[in-house]
């Protein structure tokens, strides 16, 4: 039973991670007044590129070919190493939140080589925007997390989701804060709007796309699978350490498809906010985000701020 | 053997060996060749003697002993080694042996240019005034061999001396840690005018004894003069000029080992020596800290020169240190010595990590050097194809001082976050807020130096050659090679077994005298698990690589041989928007930090020079060239170091006024000071 549990879990982030793509493009569309493409269109994508050609550039080295597969492996760990239906699964090996965060730079480390690897401008200049921001999220990111860490008394994040009792009144206020936090921190480094415009191919404002502009075939479908896994696991990760409502607390086949429907719904509403967001408002000038990541960190501190505990 | 390895006579069999080899290398003035080899021989023999030495120390404990009691009542030449400084000449040892197989392949361009025994001789002694620096217990025979180690390190550094920058360099170097110098003695002085002894052991008996205020002033001036050696801003500035002017594998010593020296000597006197201590040390440390480790990596940053922006990169290491002891400090002025041991024991894991990633490197970064001669980064480019080898070492260590699992800097950070997080739990005001401005400058720390390496790693090694030198760029030597990949070998080591040795160096405390009555708690000795304080968390470096690669493997094989069997991959060129795609498009280490820096414009005060100069100099219509210069100014030395310059400057002219030149005078001013003299006494 519970080597079946860990494969869902392991399998948890790739498998469901296209649909929130497709969920948000939908969303999109009908706010556009578009019928839109079905929700499954990106898992037809990334099926599709998978069994392309592919051409890569003279100028790249191994970091370029080996980028792709070292990123998407760090999404898949991380994916085993974060809470998503069950808090049960107590991983004390790799469920650690610093390790999800230097995991997740990890890729970024990768992603942001391979962008300047190819010596094309456009990749250069997305590395360098990727980093900045990725650099001035860091600090939010990892307050908002440990917010949560300090309320319930440990980085585990297994036992933070099961704990579940963030928003008591204890602790009101400073999960919304840490929360809203948070959420500008996944903004910014799943690349959504205000910070990055994930439709777009224009040099002037792009990122993420000008970092994988030079791939093809497999190894873009990689790439956009992780990037997909790495939306999914900042949506998990907001779901189940500010809100681990309906999670399994237990090894019990009915609570673990209620775990899973209930982590759905949860993703599902960060998707419709998501989408409504870049539905309704335009993307940032890039020296304005600083601001808003500013604004990430302090929001964060306060919570913690907010915190009454005594352990010294 | 096994007497050797714990007595007295194996600590100077130690120092033997590397005075053979600074006396012997003099002897090869002439041959080259010999020289070289003389002194790597004794370093290597001797490193490899001091890993033994330092290992068996670790685990046997105390040694103290009077090495020799000279003429004058106060100087003694005492030892005493105990865990502390056993794992700092374990440190030391441990780089100094891959430095020194480094450096048989890399002096040999030193060649017909400049005398290699001298090198050979400095080198030595350098590594002996560092062994005796962190063994000493007596205060005088402690300032001789400070004085040893920076009287060495200067010649090293003004060593490549037909470049006047480097001279200068080591100029600039020499008046600092003179300054650091006479700082540390007037904190010596003053211990030894409460204590009445110049021995530490009798100090720190007697330290009730001081006075609070005397106290303090004492932590102010040992402050200072140890910052100064470590590189704390704002006494920082001889690090980034000086540290790049030696030669690589120098460089490497300094940076990575010589400036833990400081960090040793804080840890000595103000965790061990002066106890018990007030609250507000503990808290500035942390300040320090944080304000090192995030204007450090700012100030890396702004660099293209590779080797500026690893010194840089010291300085924000040195302030990660400063934050696991200045926390250690904190708890215990607090009370919970548990806590201070965990600080104590993050700040030694980071010592030893730093140590190595920093050296491998400078290391590599010499290896780049040597082949492209230059220093420039602008002038690199596309150097992974030409140095494989050298461009897989450096992105290991990059990899590492960015905190990456799964190499060391990752579980050392880990750690000093840990302790941090514990301090946040602090009831007390100042100490939370302290310590939630010291995480918040640690995360945005780990975040900068990323994007810093990233600038550093893409700009030396990937897309195109930027000149011509790159072109003929060939791999490093095999000596060279076998030192780097050592040491990134130990950056990886260190990281799988981080859980032992985090448990190890926490255990270092335990001997010191403030921590003698505390047992630590059994869950420490966990091998498989890295567990934090009080049980807040843990990590597994092995489970960690091992479902690392269990991805990535997983993840290779379906795609390239399951999903994806018979597709073609063309080698084409990148896209060019329909031009010739030239170096000049590629983006530049300068271009890569542009937008960081000026998010950051209060702190780091870029400028911009525009210089145009024109074909028809009257009607200026047609410009010639356009040069625009991008400066970040010296906040440091404008608005510190020229002030302090231009005051004593205008102090010493006011004193030339007493100054008359007549003998007559002179005596009478003697004959005043003699009345004062008599008057007082």
């Amino acid at each position: 039973m519970m080597i079946f549990i860990w494969i869902l879990q392991l399998i948890c982030v790739p498998a469901l991670s296209p649909l929130c793509m497709g969920i948000i493009k939908k969303i999109k569309a009908k706010l556009q007044n578009r019928v839109g493409a079905s929700i499954f269109q990106p898992y037809k994508d990334i099926w599709k590129l998978l069994h392309k050609d592919e051409v890569i550039s003279t100028d790249a080295s191994w970091v370029f070919r080996f980028a792709p597969f070292i990123i998407f492996a760090t999404t898949i760990v991380i994916g085993a190493s974060i809470p998503l239906f069950a808090s049960f699964l107590k991983n004390t090996l790799t469920g650690d939140l610093l390790v999800v965060v230097y995991t997740l730079a990890l890729g970024t480390f990768f992603l942001a080589l391979a962008g300047m690897d190819t010596g094309s401008a456009f990749g250069g200049f997305g590395s360098s925007r990727e980093m900045t921001i990725s650099a001035l999220a860091e600090g939010g990111l990892i307050l908002a997390l440990f917010t949560t860490a300090l309320s319930i008394g440990t980085t585990n994040l297994f036992v933070i989701s099961n704990a579940g009792m963030l928003l008591s009144t204890q602790f009101f206020l400073s999960t919304i804060l840490a929360f809203i936090g948070f959420f500008i921190v996944l903004l910014a480094e799943t690349g959504r709007f205000p910070f990055d415009n994930p439709a777009t191919h224009l040099e002037l404002t792009m990122i993420h796309e000008a970092m994988i502009l030079e791939y093809s075939g497999k190894r873009l479908a990689l790439m956009e699978w992780a990037a997909a896994n790495k939306f999914f696991i900042f949506a998990a990760l907001g779901a189940n350490l500010f809100f681990p409502y309906g999670i399994a607390h237990s090894v019990d086949t009915q609570a673990i498809v209620i775990g899973i429907i209930i982590l759905l719904i949860k993703i599902f509403i960060l998707c419709a906010i998501v989408g409504i967001i870049e539905s309704t408002m335009a993307k940032f000038r890039f020296f304005r985000l600083p601001d808003l990541l500013i604004t990430s960190l302090i929001l964060s501190a306060l919570a913690i701020g907010l915190i009454q505990m005594q352990i010294l | 053997m096994v007497n050797l390895l714990t007595t007295e006579s194996g600590f100077f069999l130690l120092l033997l060996l590397y005075s053979l080899g600074a006396i012997g290398s003099l002897f090869f003035r002439k041959k080259d060749e010999l020289a070289n080899g003389w002194q790597s021989f004794f370093a290597i023999i001797g490193s490899l003697w001091g890993i033994f030495f330092s290992i068996s120390a670790f685990f046997t404990g105390n040694l103290s002993f009077v090495a020799y009691s000279s003429v004058f009542p106060l100087l003694s030449f005492s030892f005493h080694i105990d865990q502390l400084s056993a794992f700092f000449i374990f440190v030391i040892s441990l780089i100094t042996l891959f430095c020194s197989l480094y450096g048989i392949g890399y002096i040999k361009h030193y060649y017909k240019k400049y005398s290699i025994s001298a090198l050979g001789f400095f080198y030595h002694l350098f590594i002996i005034g560092m062994l005796m620096v962190v063994t000493a217990s007596n205060g005088l025979f402690f300032l001789i061999a400070w004085e040893i180690m920076s009287i060495a390190s200067y010649f090293l550094v003004v060593y490549d001396h037909n470049d006047v920058n480097n001279t200068k360099a080591g100029f600039l170097y020499l008046v600092m840690t003179h300054v650091g110098t006479a700082f540390i003695i007037l904190a010596f002085l003053l211990m030894y005018k409460f204590t009445n002894s110049f021995d530490f052991e009798s100090i720190q008996a007697q330290a009730v004894a001081i006075p609070v205020f005397i106290k303090n002033t004492i932590f102010i001036l040992a402050l200072i003069g140890f910052g100064t050696k470590a590189g704390i801003i704002p006494f920082h500035i001889w690090l980034p000029v000086a540290h790049p002017a030696a030669p690589s594998h120098v460089s490497a010593l300094m940076s990575g080992v010589m400036i833990k020296t400081g960090i040793y000597m804080m840890i000595r006197l103000f965790l061990d020596i002066l106890q018990p201590i007030p609250l507000w040390w503990g808290i500035t440390i942390l300040i320090i800290g944080s304000l090192s480790a995030l204007l450090g990596v700012l100030y890396a940053l702004t660099e293209h020169d590779i080797k500026k922006l690893l010194a840089y990169h010291s300085i924000e290491n040195i302030g990660i240190i400063l934050l696991g002891f200045g926390s250690a400090l904190v708890f215990i002025s607090l009370g919970n010595t548990l806590l201070a041991l965990f600080g104590l024991g993050a700040a030694l894991f980071h010592t030893l990590n730093h140590a190595t990633f920093k050296s491998l490197l400078f290391l590599s970064a010499g290896s780049v050097i040597n082949q492209t001669h230059t220093r420039n980064m602008e002038a690199y480019g596309g150097l992974i194809k030409y140095m494989p080898q050298t461009a897989f070492f450096f992105l290991v260590g990059s990899m590492a001082i960015s905190a990456l699992p799964p190499f060391n800097g990752f579980f050392s950070e880990w750690l000093t976050f840990q302790t941090l997080l514990q301090g946040m739990t602090s009831v007390n005001i100042l100490v939370k807020s302290t310590f939630v401005l010291a995480t918040g400058a640690l995360a945005i720390t780990g975040g900068l130096a990323l994007a810093c390496f990233v600038k550093a790693f893409g700009a030396t090694f990937l897309a195109r050659p930027r000149s011509t030198e790159v072109a003929h760029a060939k791999e490093s030597s095999l000596s060279q090679l076998i030192g780097m990949g050592a040491l990134a070998l130990c950056c990886l080591l260190f990281g799988i077994f981080s859980g032992y040795l985090g448990s190890l160096f926490i255990n270092i405390g335990t001997h010191l005298t403030v921590f003698r009555n505390i047992s630590l708690p059994p869950i420490l000795s966990s091998k498989i698990n890295f567990i934090a304080p009080n049980n807040f968390g843990s990590v597994s470096a092995l489970a960690l690589i091992v479902f690392l690669i269990l991805a990535l493997f997983i993840v290779v094989l379906l795609v390239k041989f399951v999903i994806n069997r018979n597709q073609k991959t063309k080698i084409g060129a990148t896209w060019d928007c329909g031009t010739n795609l030239t170096p000049r498009m590629e983006i530049t280490a300068t271009g890569f930090a542009r937008s960081i820096i000026l998010i950051f414009a209060g702190i780091l005060r870029p400028s911009i020079q525009n210089e145009i100069e024109y074909r028809d100099s009257k009607i200026r219509y047609f410009p010639k060239s356009r040069t625009v210069t991008l400066r970040t100014r010296d906040i440091y030395r404008l608005y510190f170091y020229l002030p302090l310059n231009k005051f004593i400057t205008t102090l010493s002219v006011r004193a030339k006024a007493i100054q008359s030149g007549s003998i007559n005078m002179y005596v009478f001013y003697i004959l005043i000071a003699v009345a004062i003299a008599l008057f007082l006494s």
